[in-house]
């Protein structure tokens, strides 16, 4: 009884171990291919897993919204699932871009929070996204919570909007960039060709991470309904 | 005009049996709305806009529940903050903005919440569905008559902390900024809230759906607020006020594409 | 009039309508009868436009829905088991408000709700605020609402929920003569016997399908109960 095609699933258990492998590739990076950056010296490491979650996060997000409007488009639930998942996997990958950049802001700004445009920006995301949980929890017609969800889920992609963008308009920002900036931050670095090559494995063994995930997690919310139809079946059966 | 449509449309009309319009007094012919409406179903976009505004202004008139407690509400968080930041002078010059907006959050919220649970409740949000306007014509409505409240909330707000707080508020740029931030936050807060009333802890998830939101705005008011205040050259709070007017227009844009979508079932 | 043809309406997993099929001519006064949770509430807010079908085709005098929706609207009363009226509002204001909303020419509004606040008795309450009436009375002023803009088709949602004999036979009388008179109309109820003395027609929803359909003659009020319970137990222990 499997609601799957075996080439599915042959291709979904090979991304898992592609991105398995990649995971390791990179850390191996992190660690030992790139060398101790020469103002920041062993801290700046974690950056690479910072800046790697957070673009995991954003193709999380940006899949919301493109789940949410297919979603209001057709009214097809496939397209609720995927923003459902999408969303969960963006919070967890966000979660982890927040506490990396803690830890490298105890050795480098010498508090592990501060006030600072970026990391509020940050917070508000992941509130945003925590309160679309709780937006699903909260409605009990599922049409109607697939419904808001989509609506939701478009309408909190400003915050991510406003994070990418608030690095590069605020001259008070002490957050380093990548890029043109108006600031002027405490903790950046030059790009030598060994942390470029490092940042960009990362950032592609992330992207690689956040499908995978997307996609098991399409799975299990496929399997819940699953269950969900056969006991209707059943009871119905029996009523 | 000749379409097989527009004729099964005016046979509707044809089957109306003669005894109704003999039923109903003669000067009361309801021929002339239908001609008129055959040509457009829907009631003209603004009046309708206009009639529900008006609706909601009427009703708080009379009740004067909302803007009752959104003002005594207001008060007590001036109060709870004066108090409980034992602010001296110094202290209130650099809060009350802080203390100006977050009471304009949250009782402008208690308005929200309120406006669109009574429609929800009674069944009215059903009957203005039913009638054929334009959905975001009843958004636009609603917006309007919240923000109204919103901004008498914000008036009463700025003569208290003008007494209470000995500063001088009443700038025209300063009332700007209050405009400008209140047309963003109940923009949006009029659209979550229309979706938040469907939920079961309805009071306590408006607010986690509509902060996460806004706050950039308010953050970018607040600033621009300060600046304002402190009467800083125009480069220290224009970036701000620039803000102010992109986030109100991607809301008004963005809310006005969603909001068929969250009444409609 | 009203055509629906294999309407089905699922939430979620769970299917409320389906493969609905049902006609209503016009000036036919169809009573729908059904268990809690049969579907016939979800039917009406389709016909209402305010739901969206899952599957299938519903026509309004020739206008498809959702589709076109807007023209539906117009030609729309609906009385719900919920007022649908302003409480802080007086009666007239209410009614002037949604003659606003249909469109209603400026120059009859007034007069044109003067007359229906006349028809539904409530033109001596005219000014009151509807919050003071009673249950019967809104019910009344609902009908007049309904009623206000001379809609081709009436749609009747459990209109008799909480009222008293006195207010039910009231609304009964004013539905015969003033709020039908002609129109054709859908009104599902759980009061059998009310139902039947209205109605030209009878149907039976059970678990999302018409189980029963036939004109009120052929079957008599005392008979109805028994037929009802038959309908609805065969299906449900199929």
């Amino acid at each position: 009884m499997t609601t799957y095609a075996e080439g599915r699933t042959r291709l979904l258990r090979n991304l898992t171990y592609a991105a398995a492998i990649l995971f390791v590739l990179a850390l191996l990076m992190d660690f030992f291919y790139v060398g101790p950056e020469a103002q920041q010296g062993e801290a700046q490491r974690i950056f690479y897993v910072h800046l790697g979650s957070f673009l995991g996060a954003f193709i999380g997000f940006t899949a919301a919204v493109v789940a949410g409007i297919r979603y209001l488009r057709s009214r097809d639930p496939k397209w609720d699932t995927l923003g459902l998942s999408s969303v969960e996997v963006g919070l967890g990958l966000s979660t982890i871009t927040i506490v990396t950049g803690m830890f490298w802001a105890k050795p480098i700004w010498n508090v592990y929070w501060t006030w600072e445009p970026r990391l509020t920006s940050v917070t508000i995301m992941w509130l945003a996204y925590a309160a679309y949980m709780m937006l699903r929890a909260g409605i009990e017609d599922p049409e109607r919570r697939r419904r808001f969800a989509a609506v939701y889920g478009i309408v909190a992609f400003s915050s991510v909007l406003f994070t990418v963008i608030i690095i590069r308009v605020r001259p008070d920002t002490i957050h380093p960039a990548i890029g043109p900036t108006q600031a002027s931050p405490e903790g950046e670095f030059e790009i030598t060709p060994r942390i470029r090559d490092t940042l960009f494995f990362n950032l592609f063994t992330f992207g690689v991470i956040a499908v995978t995930l997307i996609w098991y997690r399409i799975r299990l919310e496929n399997l819940f309904l699953h269950i969900e139809r056969r006991k209707m079946d059943l009871l119905s059966q029996e009523g | 005009m000749t379409s097989t449509r527009e004729q099964s449309r005016t046979d509707i009309h044809a089957d109306t049996p003669v005894e109704t319009q003999a039923e109903v007094p003669p000067q009361v012919t309801p021929a002339a709305p239908r001609v008129r409406k055959r040509r457009r179903p829907v009631t003209a976009y603004w009046r309708v806009v206009g009639t529900i505004a008006w609706k909601d202004l009427r009703a708080e008139m009379r009740s004067r529940e909302l803007i009752n407690s959104m003002a005594l509400f207001t008060a007590m968080v001036v109060m709870v903050f004066s108090l409980a930041l034992e602010l001296d002078a110094q202290a209130r010059r650099s809060v009350v903005t802080g203390v100006l907006w977050v009471a304009i959050v949250f009782a402008g919220m208690l308005g929200l919440s309120r406006s669109l649970a009574a429609e929800k409740d009674r069944g009215s949000l059903d009957a203005l569905l039913l009638a054929p306007i334009d959905r975001s014509a009843l958004f636009f409505g609603k917006v309007i008559g919240n923000l109204l409240f919103v901004l008498v909330v914000a008036a009463v707000l700025l003569v208290l902390l003008t007494i209470m707080f000995d500063m001088a508020l009443m700038k025209p740029l300063l009332l700007l900024v209050v405009l400008l931030g209140s047309v963003g936050f109940t923009t949006v807060g009029t659209l979550l809230a229309s979706m938040s009333v469907h939920a079961r802890a309805r009071e306590t998830l408006l607010p986690i759906l509509l902060l996460p939101v806004v706050l950039p705005l308010l953050l970018s008011a607040i600033r621009a607020s300060s600046a304002i205040l402190e009467d800083l050259p125009t480069v220290e709070w224009r970036s701000n006020l620039e803000l102010l007017v992109i986030a109100d227009v991607i809301f008004l844009v963005g809310a006005y594409a969603l909001f068929d979508f969250v009444v409609e079932e | 009039m009203i055509e629906i043809r294999n309407l089905n309406k699922i939430f979620g997993v769970n299917p409320v309508l389906r493969s609905l099929d049902l006609d209503v001519a016009r000036g036919e006064f169809l009573a729908l009868f059904g268990p809690n949770g049969s579907g016939k509430s979800t039917l009406l807010r389709i016909l209402a436009a305010l739901a969206r079908p899952t599957s299938g085709t519903v026509r309004i005098g020739g206008w498809e829905l959702p589709a076109e929706a807007a023209h539906v609207r117009a030609q729309l009363g609906v009385v719900s088991h919920l007022p649908l009226l302003y409480e802080t509002l007086t009666a007239e204001e209410n009614l002037l408000f949604f003659a606003r909303l249909y469109d209603l020419p400026v120059a009859e509004r007034a007069d044109r709700v003067r007359a229906m606040l006349d028809r539904v008795g409530l033109a001596r309450r005219a000014g009151d605020v509807v919050r003071t009436f009673s249950r019967g009375m809104q019910q009344r002023l609902a009908i007049a609402r309904a009623i206000l803009h001379d809609p081709a088709i009436l749609l009747l949602d459990e209109p008799y929920t909480g009222l008293d004999q006195d207010a039910a036979a009231l609304l009964d009388e004013l539905l015969r003569e003033v709020a039908l008179a002609g129109r054709t109309a859908v009104m599902t109820t759980h009061d059998l016997r009310r139902g039947h003395q209205l109605a030209s027609r009878i149907a039976i929803l059970s678990r999302g399908k018409i189980a029963y359909d036939a004109s009120t003659d052929a079957v008599s009020s005392e008979a109805l109960p028994t037929l009802y319970a038959d309908v609805t137990g065969a299906v449900t222990n199929r």
